[in-house]
């Protein structure tokens, strides 16, 4: 049923009616009809954003704690710049994001007019789409196109940009049906070639060494993903490792569980995915994180790809069974054929390859020294990890970028999806406090915690106001090394410990800045008091700042370093890792 | 054993490219929507494939679709990510490499001027009748020629004038289809 209002309107109609509940933003001129619609409704609620940037990261926590869209709204010019690095964060996370911009009215576009950019011009390339409306008929199809392209598919930010006329002007609104929505040109394959899918199985059920190579697509194919991905791990008994952004939908706990794999992930998830016969790859992309050197990555396994982005497969390594598809539609397939071969794991055939495996857990490659005098970051997150297992709350950790992020990804473990927020693909420092302001918003009565470093914190630290103004009880656990402590790990390997630029001189006092902003701040150096001190943040009903004062100069391992295959990790028992880059390898990133 | 895989544009591992680039015809259909051009230029530019040639226009108005014939040089990896690409972008609706399906036709038109008096002038039409140029514009000491063919007849025909007086020289680029009687 057709309905007469205006553009501003149609915006908050079509985002009932897609069920939006929240959105995160900030107003400006070009946006004000639109928050003028939503002041005359209750059913959009508006969380009041410090900067646009925050906006993005906290609908991107938003949207990946639940596996609804995030939703965003920001105003013409500096908010829609603002808004760029969580875009691009987002596509490259393949997190649903819809971002509404505002932009000057149609008839000022290309005068250079007050707060007018080319902003389809500038996020064309760090968005999945975009759209500049410029009539009011288009606006009711392009709001609903926007979700549907956000949420199918591989996901991604899409922007609608909405001139300030069309905000007023007067037309029909109508919900079209989705299937009459880019029906041509967008369709998304979601059902693998059951042919391929019949090969993988056949090849798994030879393998002698396999392994499962999950990624952030299980995750995003919805909680059913994993549940197939802990059935079909129990069905084979293949041993599963997990990239970054995929963390949790395997549970940690479980036996078959490898560790995180990749540049910082365990020995024996490198080992064997190096030494593997088949390799099962299901909504990861070999990145460059995880395959190091190309040609000497994984040199004997047959490899299985499943991907729904057909662009993902044989972009960086050649696989021999591509299977196009949902992950979620794919695993199902492969847990009925499998079924249908065999009743029983191939634990026998590969008794040798746990025997193996088993050597390289033996290593501890996450083992570190502790001490009674400094708070090591490792362990800082074990007793966190620990603090938060006595909660009856359900937990959700969101993390900045650096050696903080990698260590949360080694010592806190996962036995859900959808509870682990990090920003993978971009590394984008300042994800981790909005990210869980936006976790909070969805979940009120959670735990939200951003493992966070003291450089990271500072670059939207000022999103600690919004979670005050909402009284979301976010917890941000700074390991605060005085460092940019990845960056420092790096300048001691490859540029002879010559630390440029990578301290955090003149930081702020982390507990009068928390009081300043009306929250709690609680600081800690003493490795006896740390527990008493966590215990404390997760007492108080509000958000706290903890500043964790932790050992400065401890290096993240293992690593894999750069230009060098998966065998060739560094562990942690080397003295100095200054000696292992040669002059060719200090060139890579 | 994956020596000859190499990434694609990774910073984390440099390497001499080993595989040896084909030069192919892509004929890509799309909504003819503001900004298609931009979406599919700007995908080439910002992963670092290479265009040789471009040409768009509406081919079918009823349904707001247009044909994008574009000519590329990569190796047989980046050929395929450059279709996965494509067909990636919400717009588009298909990608074909005509080059690797089969038979296709290359037609471009070029506008070339020519001066020239007295013997060139004489053997510049005789070339020119050769070519089956057509003269569109003349003066008594110019010609403009249109010219049209597969790419390398356009080619040779600019060269032949190079000496005889060749001023400027415009081209459509390359609009192809495939033989037969199938449609894309
Ligand atoms: C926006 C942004 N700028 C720069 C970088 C490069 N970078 C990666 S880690 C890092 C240091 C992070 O320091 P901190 O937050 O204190 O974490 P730590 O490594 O000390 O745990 C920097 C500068 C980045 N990832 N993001
Ligand atoms: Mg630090």
């Amino acid at each position: 049923m057709a309905e007469k209002m205006t553009g501003a309107e149609m915006v908050i109609q079509a985002l009932t009616d897609q069920g939006v509940e929240h959105i995160f933003g900030y107003p400006g001129g070009a946006a004000l009809p639109i928050y003028d619609a939503m002041f005359q409704q209750d059913f959009v609620k508006h969380i009041l954003v410090r900067h646009e940037q925050g906006a993005t990261h906290m609908a991107e926590g938003y949207a990946r704690s639940t596996g609804k869209p995030g939703v965003v709204l920001v105003t013409s010019g500096p908010g829609a710049t603002n808004a760029v690095t969580g875009l691009t964060d987002a596509l490259l996370d393949s997190i649903p994001l819809v971002c509404i911009t505002a932009q000057v009215p149609t008839t000022l576009i290309g005068t250079d007019a007050f707060q007018e950019c080319d902003t389809v011009g500038i996020t064309r390339s760090c968005t999945k789409h975009n759209y500049l409306v410029k009539s009011i008929e288009d606006l009711p199809r392009i709001l609903h196109e926007a979700f549907l392209i956000a949420t199918t598919g591989r996901p991604g930010p899409v922007v609608i940009d909405i001139p300030k006329d069309i905000q007023f002007a007067v037309g029909e609104y109508f919900r079209p049906e989705a299937e009459t929505l880019r029906h041509q040109s967008y369709r998304p394959q979601v059902d693998g070639d059951l042919a391929a899918i019949e090969t993988a199985i056949d090849l798994m059920l030879k393998a002698e060494r396999p392994i499962f190579y999950t990624g952030g697509g299980v995750i995003n194919a919805g909680p059913e993903a994993s549940e197939n991905l802990r059935e079909l791990a129990e069905l084979t008994g293949f041993p599963v490792t997990s990239t970054l952004m995929g963390l949790g939908a395997f549970p940690a706990s479980n036996p078959q569980w490898m560790g995180m794999l990749g540049m910082h992930g365990t020995y024996e998830a490198n080992m064997a995915m190096h030494d593997c016969d088949v390799m099962i790859n299901i909504g990861a992309r070999f990145d460059d994180r995880i395959t190091g050197r190309i040609d000497a990555f994984s040199p004997n396994s047959t490899k299985i790809h499943v991907d729904i982005d057909p662009a993902s497969i044989n972009k960086v390594v050649q696989v021999h069974v591509p299977i196009i598809g949902d992950c979620n539609r794919v695993l199902e397939e492969m847990i009925r054929i499998w079924r249908s071969r065999t009743n029983a794991p191939r634990t026998e055939a590969i008794a040798g390859w746990w025997t193996q495996i088993q050597k390289w857990r033996d290593v501890g490659s996450l083992n570190f020294k502790n001490s009674d005098t400094v708070i090591k970051p490792q362990w800082a997150i074990q007793r966190l990890y620990e603090a938060t297992r006595k909660q009856s709350k359900e937990v959700f950790i969101t993390t900045e970028v650096g050696q903080h992020q990698m260590w949360a990804a080694q010592h806190f473990h996962f036995d859900q999806p959808n509870h682990w927020m990090t920003s993978g693909g971009l590394g984008t420092m300042g994800y981790g406090l909005p990210a869980a302001v936006g976790v909070q918003v969805a979940h009120p009565d959670a735990l939200v915690i951003d493992i966070a470093g003291e450089a990271s914190v500072q670059m939207t630290m000022q999103e600690l106001s919004t979670a005050v103004q909402y009284r979301l009880p976010v917890k941000i656990f700074i390991l605060n090394n005085e460092r940019m402590g990845m960056v420092r790990q790096w300048q001691d390997l490859l540029h002879g410990s010559r630390y440029a630029h990578s301290y955090s001189e003149s930081l702020p006092d982390f507990v009068k800045l928390a009081e300043a902003y009306g929250a709690k701040g609680i600081k800690c150096d003493t490795p006896a008091e740390l527990d008493a001190a966590i215990a404390d943040m997760l007492d108080h009903d509000g958000p706290v700042l903890f500043d964790v004062l932790v050992e400065k100069d401890e290096n993240c391992l293992p690593m894999i370093p750069s230009g060098k295959p998966h065998n060739e990790i560094i562990l942690p028992d080397t003295a100095n890792i200054g000696d292992i880059i040669d002059e060719k390898g200090r060139q890579l990133v | 054993m994956n020596a000859h895989l190499q990434p694609t544009g990774s910073a984390y591992f440099l390497t001499q490219e080993t595989q040896l680039s084909e030069r192919h015809t892509l004929s890509v259909l799309v909504d003819n929507e503001p900004g298609i051009l931009a979406r599919v230029v700007g995908l080439f530019s910002a992963r670092g494939f290479n265009i040789e040639s471009l040409t768009v226009s509406e081919t079918e108005h009823d349904k707001r679709l247009s044909r994008i014939t574009v000519v590329v040089i990569a190796t047989p990896k980046v050929l395929v990510q450059i279709k996965a690409q494509l067909e990636r972008l919400v717009p588009v609706h298909r990608v074909h490499d005509l080059t690797a399906e089969g038979a296709y036709l290359e037609r471009e038109l070029a506008l070339i001027k020519v001066n020239g008096t007295g013997d060139h002038r004489a053997e510049t039409l005789r070339l020119a009748d050769a070519f089956r140029a057509q003269i569109v514009d003349a003066t008594v000491e110019s010609f403009v020629f249109e010219v049209t063919g597969k790419p390398s007849k356009i080619d040779s025909f600019i060269a032949l004038m190079q000496p005889l007086g060749l001023v400027e020289v415009v081209r459509t680029g390359l609009a192809a289809i495939n033989r037969g009687p199938e449609g894309m």
